[in-house]
């Protein structure tokens, strides 16, 4: 039977998206499924079904715990410091005052400009000898000189760094969704809890804050999956360095799949993450839907 | 109850232009039901914002209960308010709305159930408490944010064209209730709105206000029958009075007293029409027509026949008509202020 030819303009329009990501997101996450039960290298050409194998030999590897657990903390505390840090900046640029056209600019830069420029302009910032930071911490008296921190050297300094980094860029993207949560409730809404008699922090905390509750957990849906999923950061700062305190799962696979040749075992790695992001995703959702209001 | 005053209340949003209130002088009495009653732009929101603390004024000052309140906080000026969005918590029950108020005002937490017990049987909304505010109809919302203004008790309320949101058949009932309501709690009341008939059925007084200027303060019979100038004289009242022009001075009257000859009782102007147009209206018809012959012969008159007068009408016919001497009203033409009765020359 002949289609309509409004169904076939549907189906001609819709193609590109199917297709785009069908190659680009279907057919590689089948791959890393097919590749994490074989035992396929850079340059090997048979595939031999080795079960679980890889993950059972993952599973066993301290490297690779501690970069699950480095995965967990890296998203929470991220996250958590970003969603703060967003609410206050969202109800410092909310009223009008003279300039915050230029303010809002500078907010959202971080998010504009490429990932790899502003993480080597940090990696110059925290540097151990030409370091901006320490330069200013010398100066102010705070440390003295030849003795200032290691940014990216020590453990936890070099976690610290990774976590502020990336809550710097994802800040402005979780700032712009809150924003508009914000300024999507009525003016009458505070102004009456207000004349109720709340002061700023109860109509805050009661009002606003709950109200916003579906929009926060959008931001922070796309936040932990952005997060969960990124290793730019910690590539470009620490490569999983120092004795992979900074290591996160989507590092760890570059490194094991790509740079060490091992593809199956990095595929294996990847796969872990799917569980983790699905169960997210699903937990946030249902949250949304909850709490949706009005 | 408190009496509410501002003196020379003045709120200018942008320099160099005409404030959106100016220079109000107003004493709301105790007690009193008091309706600033306005055309959208006539500052009377803004008036209400600034009573209430929302708005800050530029110049001026509010008084409630004999306290200088125009710098302080609105939740420390003892007053509640009624959003012509009522500004429902929209993720807190009924019963948490109206906890609300009392919760951030401290009141002791043993109070509250009999308080809420209270406020709720009083607007009969005690099967609605669990329910979230998207489950009620437009009515029930009302009723809920009452309760949330009169739970805490407040010395003045203030409300914001409550009832703009409400169907018409709703709204007449709302009315009643309200006015009902403000008689049982008797507290002072400032009450916004567009509408006339509202103002005059709810009104101890009404403030007529237009672009941020104070027109008349006077009871609804007071601002009816006594309009102080012009534009009182065709804001209110529809349709709206019939003025005629002659030298120095206006002369106008009511539709209502625009009536067919046969009807004349004592002294009264005579005048020619010829119809232009009828509407029946069902309990009065509404006769557009001109003026025939004479000073006025081509101006335009509205007059309103009660169903009870037999005559019938139809367009393009000529009728006698009087207006009742005592019922026209006059105006000086460069002012358009109200004065006293004068010579006009109807010829």
């Amino acid at each position: 039977m002949a289609l309509r030819s409004s169904t076939r303009l549907g189906v001609a329009m819709f193609a590109p998206a199917l297709i785009y990501i069908a190659a680009v997101v279907g057919l590689p996450l089948c791959l890393a499924f097919l590749y994490s039960v074989g035992d396929v290298r850079v340059g090997s050409v048979g595939y031999h079904f080795v079960g679980l194998d890889n993950f059972r030999s993952v599973l066993r590897s301290p490297t690779f715990r501690r970069s699950l657990a480095n995965s967990f903390v890296f998203t929470i505390v991220t996250q958590l410091i970003v969603i703060v840090c967003a609410n206050l900046l969202a109800l410092a640029l909310r009223d009008r005052f003279r300039g915050r056209g230029f303010v809002r600019f500078l907010v959202l830069l971080p998010w504009v400009a490429p990932i790899s420029l502003g993480a080597i302009g940090w990696k110059w910032l925290l540097d151990s000898i030409y370091s901006v930071v320490n330069w200013v911490l010398v100066h102010l008296h705070l440390v003295r000189p030849f003795d200032a921190p290691m940014w990216l050297g020590e453990p936890r300094l070099a976690m610290a760094s990774v976590i502020l980094v990336h809550a710097w860029r994802m800040l402005p993207f979780s700032t712009v969704i809150l924003l508009a949560g914000l300024t999507s409730i009525p003016k009458d809404i505070p102004e009456a809890a207000a004349v109720d008699g709340a002061g700023f922090w109860r109509s805050y905390f009661r009002i606003v804050l709950p109200m916003m509750t579906p929009i926060i957990n959008v931001a922070v849906l796309f936040g932990v999956i952005f997060t969960f999923t990124d290793m730019t950061v910690v590539y470009i700062l620490t490569r999983g360095g120092p004795y992979d305190s900074t290591q996160v799962l989507p590092s760890l696979a570059f490194f094991t799949g790509i740079l060490g040749s091992d593809l199956s075992e990095g595929a294996a790695i990847s796969v872990f993450l799917v569980p983790i992001l699905a169960v997210i995703a699903i937990l946030m959702l249902r949250v949304a839907q909850k709490a949706e209001v009005v | 109850m408190a009496v509410v005053e501002t003196r020379k209340l003045t709120k200018v949003y942008a320099k160099a232009e005409l404030g959106a209130v100016n220079e109000v002088d107003l004493l709301v009495r105790e007690g009193e039901f008091l309706v600033f009653l306005g055309p959208s732009g006539s500052g009377k929101t803004t008036l209400l914002r600034m009573i209430a603390g929302l708005e800050e004024p530029t110049r001026g000052e509010v008084r409630i209960g004999g306290r200088d309140v125009t710098r302080l906080a609105p939740r420390d000026r003892g007053i509640a308010m009624v959003f012509q969005s009522y500004a429902l918590y929209p993720h807190l029950t009924v019963r948490k709305n109206i906890l609300f108020p009392l919760q951030a005002q401290k009141v002791p937490r043993a109070r509250h159930a009999e308080k809420v017990e209270w406020a709720s049987s009083l607007l009969g909304i005690g099967h609605l408490l669990e329910r979230r505010p998207r489950e009620l109809s437009g009515g029930e919302r009302q009723r809920v944010a009452l309760a949330r203004a009169i739970v805490r008790e407040p010395q003045v309320f203030l409300l914001d064209e409550p009832l703009s949101n409400l169907d018409a058949k709703l709204r007449a009932s709302a009315r009643e209730e309200l006015s009902r309501f403000h008689k049982r709690v008797g507290t002072t009341t400032i009450y916004v709105t567009h509408d006339q008939i509202e103002a005059m059925a709810m009104g101890d007084r009404v403030v007529v206000l237009a672009q941020g200027v104070v027109r008349q303060i006077g009871t609804p019979r007071e601002v009816y029958d006594q309009p102080a100038d012009t534009f009182v004289a065709t804001f209110l009242g529809s349709p709206p009075m019939n003025l005629m022009e002659a030298g120095e001075v206006i002369a106008g009257f009511r539709p209502e007293h625009l009536l067919p000859a046969s009807l004349a009782t004592g002294p009264a102007v005579p005048l020619r029409l010829r119809v232009a147009t009828v509407e029946y209206l069902g309990a009065e018809r509404i006769v557009y027509g001109v003026l025939l012959g004479g000073r006025f012969d081509g101006q335009k008159v509205v007059s309103r026949i009660p169903a009870t007068v037999p005559a019938a009408y139809a367009a393009d016919e000529t009728h006698d008509f009087v207006v009742p001497e005592d019922r026209l009203e006059f105006f000086e033409r460069a002012s358009g202020k109200r004065t006293g009765r004068r010579e006009f020359a109807w010829r």
